[in-house]
């Protein structure tokens, strides 16, 4: 049995501290995972409490990320609560047992502390990881501090192990400025949070030594179609009004609200910011300091970035006539994959909004708030005019000569 | 019950059987007399798993599977790393007080090709016995990439033709010696590591159940003649074998702890390695006046390496 982590009201805590202790309270029943950075704390922390008697699950110390998510798999499947954490490089090389993880229904909670992917190597935040989980057939949850990150796994693990949805999830934090900045974070007591999870419920699993079953089959053109589509089914129909139900959950237990759409003084808004990760608690201050001059700008944060809550977002924005989506990630060669999504959304819509498209932060390069008042001066003049006045791709805090497409 | 079903080649044949007939291998195929010989070893419950390879392909295809034990397969390189996380998962949940049959104890193995073994997954396995897993991981190791087509593997040895190193006007095939397993397996101080030839079933059986008495990470290298990538007959697949190890091309040994080496099987009547070699298709090439040289490597090679291994299980006494 574990010992009980006495935990004050409100700890200071960084986003992998907070990840750390949700998996505590979860009491996972296996972590299996391989360092790196940003997100090596989280395992770190882990071995930490474990070395102290907080943890009395397994702690496999994997010899890639790959092996890791292929041990998380195998413990998935046997029949119990798993969970890992990895960043980039790290994430790229699981990539092919991601798909494998949702295929097989495994649910399996990953925390993704984003970080650039290479070439050239970097070690700090942006959001190239994930996007590049996007088609993976997880769902992926985006927090913009240590408060969601603890909040976002204790979430995770309840909508992952629903058995009508039976499907991994992703917490993504942005590396360095939410998984290594202190900020102040609220904590339930360690048995309130695994209440809050539940107990894990086993189905399928391959311990249940009286009722065999056969894991990660082959299925051609006859089966496989069925398969993918019965997949994509649980993860558009069950997750949202899951994650919906944890949050009204969390609300009564906590006071804290989260939205599957985080809107910002949306409510009569004109013009606004699109974005995910901190950048969103950034681009709330600009629009608080806007709204101060009478300018009417709102803000939309990505909370569950998959599924992608289409008629959600169109709603939020049905008022708006001009909107900026911010990417970071490099969009190698099209729009940002948020301006696509948005623009997937708003289609059909009647919306007469004009829609642009910012790239920045790559690498972990700064956005200031200077530089979310110039989209927002952007937009204002794309409202006024009804058509864009800037190119439609942006790229902005870049040195150089600007750099602009579409 | 285990004793009666291994005294006689009849009764192992014929014991209660957790890998169905029904599936999909090769007629002749040695992959499925390996694993009804692990699998018939012991009475105990098992979990099982298969990377991506033709046992994999041939077992379990949507809706049929030919496994009557829990089994998983991840990808071509992992299996080796779906079985520790099984594994891992048993510890935790009997830590824990929640199996649900916390009597029984299951023992885990996992199999893979040698594809998966000697190329693609050897990180994985690696990392698994490095950790000391308590499962066994059983290569079948057919020395080519059966199930794509008969490409080399690191397994393939020198002079077999295969379809990315085909025998040609300039070329005699495949031109790497077999990559030597067992020494690295013993290397990571594994607690058992074994050499295995279905044609020699007591042998197998033997070492199968001293694997499973065994504590930790048990690797087993298990020829398996491929009558379609070997070329020859699919009823000739224990001749086959059989030519194998009495040519001493394939001996049986094993090594404990990583540093006592036993001799498991000395055949009375030690043939030459031409016979075998000559019984393939795979080295039909070597049989000509400009390739020939390369027999009478092999038959150095293989004394050379029965006289090491004679030399090493000496040092051992």
């Amino acid at each position: 049995m574990a010992d009980i982590f006495e935990l004050r009201d409100i700890e200071v805590w960084d986003g992998n501290m907070a990840a750390s202790h949700a998996l505590r309270q979860a009491q996972v029943d296996v972590v299996a995972a391989y360092p790196i950075t940003p997100s090596t704390p989280i395992v770190e922390n882990y071995a930490s409490f474990m070395a102290n008697g907080y943890i009395d699950g397994e702690f496999v110390m994997a010899e890639s990320e790959h092996g890791a998510m292929s041990c998380c798999i195998g413990a998935s499947a046997a029949g119990g609560r798993v969970a890992t954490a990895t960043s980039s490089q790290g994430f790229a090389l699981m990539l092919e047992t991601l798909y494998s993880a949702s295929g097989m229904r495994l649910p399996i909670v990953l925390n993704v502390v984003n970080r650039a992917i290479g070439a050239p190597l970097n070690v700090n935040g942006d959001h190239s990881d994930m996007y590049m989980g996007r088609d993976s057939g997880w769902i992926q949850i985006d927090c913009y501090n240590p408060q969601d990150v603890y909040d976002m796994n204790l979430v995770a693990f309840r909508v992952s192990e629903d058995h009508d949805i039976r499907l991994p999830a992703m917490v993504h934090q942005d590396g360095f400025m939410t998984s290594h900045t202190a900020q102040r974070v609220k904590t339930l007591s360690d048995d309130v949070a695994y209440d809050f999870i539940g107990e894990f419920k086993p189905m399928n699993d391959m311990l249940d030594l009286d009722h065999p079953v056969t894991h990660g089959v082959q299925t051609e053109e006859d089966w496989h179609f069925e398969h993918k589509a019965r997949q994509h089914h649980a993860l558009m129909s069950a997750v949202l009004p899951k994650i919906q139900e944890a949050f009204d959950g969390l609300k009564a237990l906590t006071g804290r609200e989260y939205n599957i759409v985080e809107s910002y003084t949306m409510e009569d808004a004109e013009i606004a910011i699109v974005c995910m990760g901190t950048s969103v608690e950034t681009a709330q201050e600009v629009s608080n300091e806007l709204r101060a001059q009478g300018i009417k700008a709102g803000v939309v944060g990505i909370r569950v970035f998959r599924p992608f809550p289409l008629e959600q977002i169109a709603d939020v924005l049905k008022g708006c006539k001009a909107i900026a989506t911010l990417d970071r990630s490099s969009p190698n060669g099209t729009v940002g994959a948020l301006y696509n999504e948005l623009a997937g959304a708003l289609f059909n819509t009647g919306t007469h909004a004009v829609l642009t498209n910012n790239i920045y932060g790559l690498g972990g390069r700064d956005l200031t708030k200077s530089s979310i008042h110039t989209i927002y001066r952007d937009l204002q003049a794309n409202a006024q005019a009804g058509s864009p006045t800037t190119p439609l791709q942006q790229f902005i805090g870049l040195r150089g000569p600007k750099l602009s497409f579409f | 019950m285990i004793q009666a079903k291994t005294k006689n080649l009849k009764n192992f044949s014929t014991s209660a059987e957790r890998f169905e007939g029904a599936n999909l291998l090769c007629p002749g195929c040695a992959h499925s007399i390996i694993v009804r010989e692990v699998l018939n070893a012991t009475d105990d419950h098992l979990i099982l798993g298969a990377s991506t390879g033709c046992l994999e392909v041939c077992t379990a295809v949507y809706p049929h599977t030919s496994w009557d034990a829990s089994w998983i397969h991840i990808g071509f390189e992992n299996g080796s790393s779906a079985v520790a996380g099984a594994e891992a998962m048993y510890k935790a949940l009997k830590n824990k007080g929640r199996l649900k049959q916390p009597d029984r104890t299951p023992k885990f193995v996992a199999f893979g090709g040698d594809g998966a073994t000697y190329d693609i997954g050897f990180q994985w396995i690696s990392g698994c016995f490095e950790r000391g897993h308590d499962m066994m991981y059983v290569c079948l190791d057919n020395e080519v990439y059966a199930n794509t087509g008969g490409q080399r593997s690191s397994s393939t040895p020198i002079g077999a033709s295969a379809s990315t190193t085909p025998s040609g006007r300039i070329s005699y095939g495949e031109k790497q010696n077999k990559k030597d397993m067992m020494a690295i397996m013993a290397a990571h101080g594994a607690p058992y590591v074994a050499q295995v030839a279905p044609n020699q079933w007591r042998d197998m059986v033997s070492k199968i159940q001293k694997g499973f008495a065994t504590k930790g990470p048990v690797f087993i290298n298990a020829m398996s003649a491929c009558t379609t990538e070997w070329k020859f007959a699919p009823e000739d697949t224990i001749a086959i074998s059989d030519l194998a190890t009495d040519s001493l091309v394939f001996p049986l040994y094993e090594i404990i702890d990583g540093t006592k080496l036993n001799i498991t099987y000395r055949p009375k009547n030690v043939i030459p390695v031409r016979d075998y070699l000559g019984a393939q298709g795979r080295f039909k090439h070597l049989f000509t006046k400009q390739y020939e040289y390369l027999i009478d490597e092999w038959q150095t090679r293989v004394d050379a390496k029965w006289e090491q291994l004679q030399r090493r299980e000496e040092a051992c006494l």
